[in-house]
Formats: C-alpha cells, sequence, structure tokens
C-alpha cells in the first residue's frame, strides 16, 4: 500500500489501482454521510478530482493518486458512507482506476514515508 | 467550545435528540441593562425602560412579564436585522428596571455599542462577559437538571428564574438552540466549571460541541445571524414577522417601519423556505436554489441532517415558489440536484409550555 500527502492510500490489485483515505484523514474528516466518484470511463491525470467526499463538517475533494481511467466506483460506500469512517483502509475504499501506468504507485510514499508526514504534521500542531 | 467531542458530530446530536446533550455557550453575549435611576415605583420603571429599548427592537417589551424570555430582533433604519437576541425581565421585585439580553457572540461588541450610544445615560450596560453560559438539552434534559436545582421543572418555555446552587446565585431558563426542551444557565465564573462537572457526572448527559449545536438548529429550523439573517434580512422575509408585534407596527415607531409595513402589506420578495435534497450531495451556504434551471435563490444553511438522514437546507426564494412541494434544484459543484420545499421545522419542536400561570407569574400579576 502506497499514499499521498493527501491522506489516501493506492494498492494495486491485480491490473486495478484500489483508492481509499486513510485512516488519520477518516478520523480528522469526523462522520462521513456522502461520497461521490466521478463516472467509470472518466480519464483522470495525477491530482485531478476524482471524487469528493463530505462530512458533518464540509466537503472534501479526492485526488487520483494516480494516472488512470474510473473503473469502478465502490457503490457499498455510496450507499452506507459511514463505512468510510468505520474500515477506511478496508470495506471503506472508494475507488479502482485502471491505471495509465502502474509504476506511478512506486513513487508515492511507503507506510514508513507516510507515517514520517504525520509525525511532522503532528509536531507542526 | 470545541467544533465537537471524541465521540463525533453524528453521536452528539443523536444523544441530544435522546437524552441530554450539554452545551458551552459562554461565547454568547451577555448583558442587564438597567435604568440609571431607579424609582419605589417596578413597574414604572420596567416601562420606563421598555420604553427606551422598544425602539431599537421589533418585540413587546412593556408587556414582558417577570421571569418572562422573550425572542426579539435589532434592526437597522432599513428594516434589516442587526442581530437576534433573547431578553428578559428580572423576577426579583428589586431589580425591575433591569433586563438581561442575550446576544451572538459575533455581534456582541457593536449590539452593546449601539444600546449605550442610542440609550446615553439613561441607562447602565453591565456585561457579563467572564460569566459561564450553559446549556442542556433533550428530553432528559429536565429530570437530570430537577436533581440538581428542584422546582426547574415547574418553568415553561420562555420562562426563566434565579437559582442557588452552592451558595450561589445562578439563573436557569427554559429555552435553548436545538428545537428540544431543555435550559440554558447563566452562572458567574466561580461555579461555573464545577456546575458543568456536576452536570456531566449524570450518565444521561453527555457534552456537544459546535458542530451539533449547527445541525440541531438547522434541524429545527432555527435561523443562525450571519447565515441565514444579516442587516440585508427583513424579518418578514425570514419567517421571523411573529417577532414583529402588533402594537408597534400599528405604531408605527420601528425602524425601517416603511420597508415592514410594505412587505405586511405586499408580501416580500423573497422568503425563508426549507428544502429537503431529494438527491446528490448536501447543499451548504451559497449553494444556487434553481427552477428549472433558473437561479431563484441562495441557501443559507445546510448540511446533513442526522435526524432524517437526508441533506437538509434553509433559503431565500421568491413567494411564488415557496409552497411546500414545491420541486425547486439547489445547485452543488455544477451539478442541479432535485429539491422540494417543506414546512419548517424539519424537526418537530418538543418545547414544555404550561397552561397555568405558575407561582413565579402570581407573585407578580400583571397591572
Amino acid at each position: 500500500m502506497r499514499f499521498t500527502p493527501d491522506h489516501e492510500w493506492v494498492r494495486l490489485e491485480g491490473e486495478l489501482a484500489m483508492v481509499g483515505i486513510t485512516e488519520h484523514a477518516a478520523a480528522a474528516l469526523g462522520d462521513i454521510v456522502y461520497l461521490e466518484i466521478k463516472a467509470p470511463g472518466t480519464h483522470l491525470a495525477k491530482g485531478d478530482i476524482l471524487g469528493v467526499i463530505e462530512s458533518v463538517k464540509a466537503a472534501s475533494e479526492i485526488y487520483a493518486p494516480i494516472a488512470g481511467t474510473v473503473s469502478e466506483a465502490n457503490t457499498c460506500a455510496i450507499d452506507d458512507p459511514t463505512l468510510i469512517g468505520q474500515a477506511p483502509e478496508g470495506e471503506g475504499w472508494l475507488a479502482r482506476l485502471q491505471p495509465s501506468d502502474s509504476s506511478e504507485i512506486d513513487e508515492l510514499m511507503d507506510a514508513d514515508g507516510y507515517r514520517a508526514l504525520l509525525d511532522s504534521l503532528g509536531a507542526e500542531q | 467550545m470545541p467544533l465537537h467531542y471524541p465521540t463525533g458530530v453524528l453521536t452528539e446530536h443523536r444523544w441530544t435528540r435522546a437524552h441530554a446533550g450539554l452545551f458551552d455557550v459562554s461565547h454568547m453575549g451577555v448583558a442587564f441593562v438597567q435604568l440609571d435611576r431607579r424609582s419605589p415605583d417596578a413597574e414604572a420603571d420596567h416601562r420606563r425602560l421598555a420604553e427606551l429599548i422598544e425602539p431599537l427592537v421589533c418585540g413587546d417589551l412593556r408587556a414582558l412579564r417577570p421571569g418572562e424570555l422573550r425572542y426579539s430582533l435589532l434592526l437597522n433604519e432599513t428594516g434589516g436585522i442587526v442581530d437576534d437576541l433573547l431578553i428578559g425581565r428580572p423576577t426579583d421585585p428589586a431589580q425591575q428596571g433591569s433586563l438581561f439580553l442575550v446576544v451572538n457572540a459575533a455581534t456582541k461588541e457593536c449590539d452593546f455599542a449601539l444600546i449605550a450610544e442610542t440609550l446615553g445615560g439613561a441607562v447602565q450596560v453591565d456585561r457579563r462577559d467572564p460569566w459561564g453560559m450553559m446549556a442542556l438539552q433533550g428530553p432528559e434534559a429536565a429530570p437530570v437538571l430537577e436533581a440538581m436545582c428542584p422546582g426547574v421543572s415547574e418553568l415553561g418555555f420562555m420562562q426563566f428564574a434565579p437559582h442557588e446552587w452552592r451558595e450561589q446565585s445562578i439563573l436557569i431558563s427554559r429555552s435553548g438552540y436545538t428545537g428540544e426542551d431543555g435550559f440554558e444557565i447563566l452562572l458567574s465564573p466561580a461555579v461555573a466549571p464545577s456546575f458543568w462537572n456536576a452536570l456531566l457526572e449524570d450518565a444521561r448527559v453527555r457534552p456537544v460541541g459546535l458542530a451539533a449545536r449547527d445541525s440541531l438548529r438547522l434541524e429545527a429550523g432555527l435561523p443562525l445571524y450571519g447565515h441565514d439573517l444579516g442587516p440585508e434580512t427583513s424579518p418578514i422575509e425570514a419567517g421571523l414577522g411573529f417577532a414583529v408585534h402588533r402594537r408597534r407596527r400599528d405604531a408605527g415607531n420601528l425602524r425601517g417601519h416603511a420597508r415592514l409595513a410594505c412587505e405586511l402589506a405586499q408580501g416580500p420578495s423573497r422568503i425563508r423556505v426549507g428544502l429537503r435534497v431529494l438527491e446528490g450531495a448536501p447543499a451548504r451556504e451559497g449553494a444556487v436554489i434553481a427552477r428549472d434551471g433558473e437561479p431563484v435563490g441562495v441557501v443559507t444553511s445546510g448540511g446533513f441532517s442526522p435526524t432524517l438522514g437526508i441533506p437538509i437546507a434553509m433559503g431565500f426564494v421568491p413567494p411564488s415558489l415557496s409552497a411546500p412541494a414545491t420541486r425547486l434544484e439547489v445547485v452543488v459543484r455544477d451539478r442541479a440536484q432535485a429539491a422540494e420545499v417543506v414546512p419548517l421545522p424539519f424537526v418537530p419542536h418538543r418545547y414544555v409550555r404550561h397552561t397555568h400561570a405558575g407561582d413565579m407569574h402570581a407573585l407578580h400579576p400583571r397591572p
């Protein structure tokens, strides 16, 4: 599993890249009430908006961690967005992408790198 | 007051609807406004103070009885709302010729400056900024508070009385901002933390933050100053015509009287409505309200309703589109989502009103 500075994770499963938000992001967002993901077939450059998560507090955009084409949204999480808060790195995944170049995933932070990022954010506060 | 406590907004919201939520609202602006010189005639003093303050607000303060709390609006010269506030008349015969005011945090400096400036030396504004104010709201609020302050259950909605707690005088009103039965408590900094902690010792009470305060008041259809109300908005547009008292209207001595009279006679150009968002994301403040693709208004408060499980919003639309069941759209991230007008409140109020005249009133019969 790899991580972005926007607190998303991405994991290759077969040919598809699964995308979600991290435990840290889910805890920061609070109760999640709505998920919207771009339609399957949408081409996204790295950093394009993949979708939107709304918590009780606010709306937050989800960015494509790598370039690719939307293959599938997690319809269970769309029907019951509380799944995202309960298991953000498991059942509460957001979408599957067909990567343009799956080696882009390797360029992202690994778990240690992401933990170091969280530590530095914690140190700032 | 934090945005939320560790349990999260939804839990806090639902806890308040089912049990008793405790809110720290010490940021509100509280002051006692009193006549500079009082006479031995308490009733005359009250009338004199009411006549001094009435020109600034649209309510009937003259008829306020001891122990009564009233929702009112400070207006500007064009009939726009400068603030919404609560005004109470003390129960103590020795305190007549004084009223207590609770105004919004963001506007308190302007409000109290306006009052001091308009009334000049005739009154003193005694601010209670360091005082603590908390709200205990929900169906279990009354039994919880009754155990600590026997007698509070006898208060009806929008009545208040002083109580003793650990030899300190505290002021308790049956009022709130959630649509539930509940109380607001004003007390000195000497006892505020211990009172807060004593309430939390009751298992029926949990602390609730600002985010749930907002979702609760939205479900209750209660406007929030700076969002649903502002200096451009008249009480008639805001659906707060009940706060514009008939005697004041007929006498024509209201600020912005010409506009209010015109809006009452011909109807306002826009009016506050409730909207159920039938599909898609919550429509938040600033979202455009449309009808067949044409913009017709703006959302002033919106979010997810934990009680109803759907997004709800309040906003302003022309009166011709304000009837319940009118189909409209709310535009979220460039997409028009179906919405329909519904009556306010979204979630029914559960205020407790006593129809019998309480002892408090019997002590101070109406003149």
